[in-house]
């Protein structure tokens, strides 16, 4: 199941952090994972809540700049050497990673979940399916 | 009962003037410089000292041309004589002042007489004629009221006009755009940098203003592309109206439906080109600083006023029939251009610059610094939901875009950052494009 993303542009400033999370706090919306990408001058805020849609007109409705991205959800086994299996599977799909990161919000102990962005992301998750890697449903990320 | 300025393609009889044959406009023009020459003589004694220094009298002013040896006028004149040493009325007959912010010490103090006012009613009404409107029209008018002469000119113009005017002033971006939506508005005054910040929040807050037609926009320079963005953006026409206090307020020049340079109201206001270094009289079609005489002002006659502005006479016929002269619009003023490494930059040369990058909307703001003695531009641009992308090295290469299309232009290395939407600060009114903290 592809898995829809918000990214968030904002200055490379003290104090630019907490007004989009005010907006989801004040809409009463979870941040269920997120992760900052940042460069000298500017970063972007990646994050993944449950209703994407109205977080977009909430943070919209503030004057902020949000995106929606096509994100896969991966199942990696919470031991040593469990995301390289994973990696091996896409390096062997000949698959383009734009960047990834750890979804923070456990579904099981023994299992971690890594949110994958693949430059494309239809031919990444046929692809993965078919190597047999394991691939979330939102239902069982977002507790639905 | 039908009237002369009736919808469609109505003419309105004080736009007569806007089509005298050049050889009757001329007659017109030196009998009424001739008279505004000996009334300043006359009464201004800052004038008449200048003109005997130059062994001058009004007699001197035989032709239109001699205008040429008249002194000019200069905005300092207006300060040093501040409030009212250069009114060449008695209170008695001042019907109005008006006064301009100064940005430095004292404002600038202008005078009318009801003769005044009524030249300025009918050279608004001329302009609105021009953009197409008439009565039957509903003119909201965001210039503000007051002091400052945007608001008052385009009022008094809309009303003769005809039309229904909506004196809303400046500021209080929501309740303009209610009011513009539920008043059937279907004309906007405002300057073109406020009328962004409209277009902007009308989408955000889901107005609708479809009726809105026409838009007057002028107290500031813009540029040719930022036009073209507002009528894509917004779906009406927008034209540059022309003017400054000194001469008599808005309606010194107008864009007529061809929206290609701007006719002067010139049986009021004649334009001269001069070479800002030399003061020597430049042809038409060359470019150099404009500079104005008042043919029918009372109060405060301005003879060879140099404006500042930075533009060159279209003499060339215009397919609207006007026979009065264009100026290219005026996106330089002098007062508005820097230096930077050597190099004269002026404003819009940044926002073409901008414009040139596709999806980018031109609320950018413009920092110089210097560093280590070296002088430092940076020019920070909201980042839009059109251009956004998820990925750092779009962004980035947005930015080195941004950066290589100013270079392109200025022929000068500047650093482009990206900022967040509405971060910049929005001006009701003329917006400020510079910060300067070099402590030159």
């Amino acid at each position: 199941m592809k898995l829809k993303q918000l990214s968030l542009f904002l200055e490379n400033r003290p104090g630019q952090l907490r007004g989009p999370c005010e907006t989801l706090g004040k809409a009463g919306i979870d941040l269920l994972t997120m992760t900052l990408a940042d460069t000298a001058q500017f970063g972007i805020l990646r994050f993944i809540v449950a209703d994407p849609e109205r977080a977009k007109k909430a943070l919209e409705a503030e004057g902020m700049v949000v995106s929606t991205t096509e994100v896969v959800p991966i199942q990696v086994d919470n031991r040593p050497g469990g995301l390289a299996a994973v990696l091996a599977s896409i390096e062997e799909a000949g698959l383009g990673v734009e960047y990834m990161y750890d979804f923070a919000a456990r579904v099981t102990p023994d299992k971690a979940v890594i949110i994958f962005r693949f430059e494309d992301p239809d031919r990444a998750l046929a692809a993965l399916k078919s190597a047999g890697v394991r691939i979330l449903t939102s239902e069982e990320l977002l507790g639905e | 009962m039908s009237t002369w300025n009736d919808p469609p393609g109505g003419f309105h009889p004080v736009s007569m003037p806007d089509y005298l044959p050049r050889k009757q406009l001329a007659a017109i023009q030196l009998q009424r410089l001739q008279s505004v020459v000996t009334r300043a003589f006359v009464r201004v004694p800052l004038f008449r000292s200048r003109m005997e220094e130059r062994k001058l009298t009004p007699a001197s002013i035989g032709s239109l041309s001699d205008i040429a040896k008249l002194p000019f006028t200069v905005k300092a004149d207006l300060r040093d004589t501040y409030p009212f040493g250069l009114f060449a009325s008695p209170m008695e007959e001042i019907v109005r002042l008006h006064a301009s912010s100064g940005t430095t010490g004292k404002p600038i103090v202008v005078a009318y007489t009801q003769a005044d006012l009524d030249v300025w009613t009918e050279v608004m009404v001329r302009s609105f004629a021009a953009c197409g409107l008439h009565r039957g029209d509903v003119i909201q008018n965001a210039y503000g009221y007051g002091l400052f002469t945007g608001g008052l000119g385009a009022h008094y113009g809309a009303e003769a006009l005809g039309a229904t005017v909506i004196p809303i002033s400046g500021g209080n971006t929501e309740r303009q755009l209610m009011v513009m939506a539920d008043f059937g508005v279907t004309a906007l005054c405002c300057t073109p940098s406020y009328f962004l910040h409209l277009l902007e929040s009308a989408k955000e807050m889901r107005i609708d203003f479809s009726r809105l037609r026409v838009g007057v926009f002028g107290a500031e320079p813009w540029s040719d592309s930022m036009r073209d963005r507002i009528q894509q953006e917004s779906g009406i026409r927008a034209h540059d109206i022309y003017g400054l206090s000194e001469i008599i307020g808005p309606g010194v020049g107008v864009e007529c439906s061809h929206q290609h340079g701007l006719h002067v109201f010139e049986d009021h206001f004649y334009p001269e080109i001069i070479d800002p270094e030399t003061g020597d009289v430049l042809p038409d079609g060359a470019e150099g600083e404009l500079v104005l005489t008042t043919l029918s002002k009372q109060a405060m006659p301005m003879i060879r006023y140099r404006t500042r502005d930075v533009t060159s006479i279209m003499a060339e016929p215009c397919e609207c029939g006007r026979t009065l002269r264009r100026i290219r619009r005026i996106g330089r003023r002098s007062d508005d251009m820097f230096i930077i490494r050597g190099v004269n930059v002026f404003p819009s040369q940044v926002e073409t610059a901008l414009l040139r990058v596709e999806g980018t909307l031109p609320h950018y703001h413009i920092v110089l610094t210097r560093e280590k003695g070296l002088d430092q531009m940076e020019v920070k641009v909201e980042v839009t939901p059109e251009v956004f992308s998820d990925e750092i090295r779009k962004l980035e290469a947005l930015q080195h875009q941004l950066e290589a299309s100013i270079e392109n232009i200025l022929g000068l290395r500047v650093k482009v950052t990206l900022v967040q939407p509405r971060s910049l600060a929005r001006s009701e009114g003329k917006a400020k494009r510079v910060t300067d903290q070099r402590n030159v």
